[in-house]
């Protein structure tokens, strides 16, 4: 019955070969460093479930933001373990994306011809501190609003066009409601939004160049 | 792995199905169980209300016709506070017997108001009427309109305001 369903579905999808290209490649003899592209992958893919649970119930807006939280913490059922796993899922994958392109840089997996899943790798470890920038401001404490001050104002430091950046971080001169929501935008949307179109690049140049080997001796 | 064994034991590949939808069910359970949880938690939380509402003298209510008497009551709403407001008519038969009903339309809760020129209360969503004991005359309403219990004290009527 359903041997018969999946060959329906396979004649006119294709799904043998694409299981075939996606999960079961040719990998050269490999180790542990190795996993870490997946680990980061992993938790992209968790903080984007856990991150779409909490716009449930967060609001950003100055005077609710707060209280939105402390409610998600209170208030709702297991409101702890879904902001808990994607406060210290944060950290985590800022930890892992960066152990995973020290792997790859001193296995000198990002030579000919994979320089481009080394280009899409770095700005994908720049958009992910992003999302830890921007995230950080979201519980409007006071830790998250000296930090963003901070942050802001170290970007402003740039040479000449710093005074605009840190306005255009800033959504004016001030720290405010408009900034709030900019950051909440980019941390939803925008930057996300980059990281799947970036991880669809980086992974469609896995598939197909292959993993590098680990490099011999004489290498 | 290359051919099914034929011992009557449970074969190696057998076995870790089994092992692996035990462990598959776990850790779903693990995963599906606080999500639902967490979604479904502000349904299941309790805001009960259950009041005595004072609706001023009871002279200063006609003997006769209706007369709309509003308040507000606050909860707490997640993280904000909710205000709802309510309106009764109260009706007074005569000097001591009287009715209290809500105004809250027994079809899909539009506000009815009193009108006078037809001597009903009408419902401006759907058209209903009901007459001046909160009795049914016209329209898609499956009951008469809600009444409270009432006491009057010092002069004064309270109504039982209770909801789950
Ligand atoms: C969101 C962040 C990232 C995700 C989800 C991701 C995912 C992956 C995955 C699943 C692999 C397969 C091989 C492995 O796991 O080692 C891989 C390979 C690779 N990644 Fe990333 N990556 C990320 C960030 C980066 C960064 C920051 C760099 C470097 C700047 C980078 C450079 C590379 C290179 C060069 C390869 C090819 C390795 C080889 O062929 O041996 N990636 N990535
Ligand atoms: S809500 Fe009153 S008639 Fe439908």
């Amino acid at each position: 019955m359903f041997e018969k369903i999946f060959q329906w579905l396979d004649e006119r999808l294709g799904l043998e070969a694409i299981y075939g290209a996606v999960l079961d490649r040719k990998v050269p003899k490999v180790n542990w460093w190795f996993t870490l592209g997946s680990a980061s992958l992993f938790l992209f893919v968790m903080q984007g479930i856990t991150g779409i649970f909490l716009t449930m119930y967060y609001v950003p807006s100055p005077d609710k933001a707060y209280d939105s939280i402390q409610y998600i913490m209170n208030g709702v059922a297991f409101g702890w373990l879904i902001r808990g796993i994607h406060h210290w899922g944060a950290s985590l994958m800022v930890l892992i994306v960066f152990l995973h392109m020290l792997r790859t840089f001193f296995y000198g997996a990002y030579k000919y011809p994979r320089e481009i899943t080394w280009l899409t790798g770095s700005l994908l470890l720049l958009l992910t501190l992003g999302m830890g920038f921007t995230g950080y401001l979201l519980p409007w404490n006071q830790r998250a609003y000296w930090a963003t001050t901070v942050g802001t104002e170290i970007a402003g430091t740039v040479p000449g066009i710093g005074d605009f950046i840190l306005r255009a971080l800033r959504g004016g001169s001030d720290l405010s409601a408009v900034t709030l929501a900019r950051f909440f935008s980019a941390h939803i949307w925008l930057l996300p939004l980059g990281i799947v179109l970036l991880i669809s690049v980086h992974m469609y140049l896995i598939i197909r160049l292959g993993i590098s080997n680990v490099p011999g001796e004489d290498e | 792995m290359a051919k099914k064994s034929s011992s009557p034991n449970l074969s190696r590949r057998d076995f870790t199905k089994i092992v692996m939808s035990f462990l598959g069910s776990i850790m779903g359970a693990m995963v599906g169980v606080p999500i639902i949880g967490y979604v479904i938690s502000p349904a299941l939380k309790a805001t009960e209300i259950d009041d005595w509402v004072s609706l001023g003298a009871l002279d200063s209510y006609p003997i006769g016709s209706p007369k709309l008497f509003s308040f507000t009551r606050t909860k707490v709403n997640g993280w904000e506070q909710t205000t709802n407001s309510y309106g009764v008519f109260v009706v007074r038969k005569s000097e001591s017997a009287l009715n209290v009903y809500s105004n809250v339309c027994t079809h899909l809760s539009c506000r009815v108001n009193w009108n006078e020129e037809v001597a009903a209360y009408t419902c401006p969503c759907h058209d209903a009427q009901f007459g001046l004991n909160g009795e049914v005359l016209y329209g898609p309403p499956p009951r008469p309109m809600d009444e409270y219990e009432y006491t009057i004290e010092d002069g004064n009527i309270l109504i039982h305001l209770t909801e789950a």
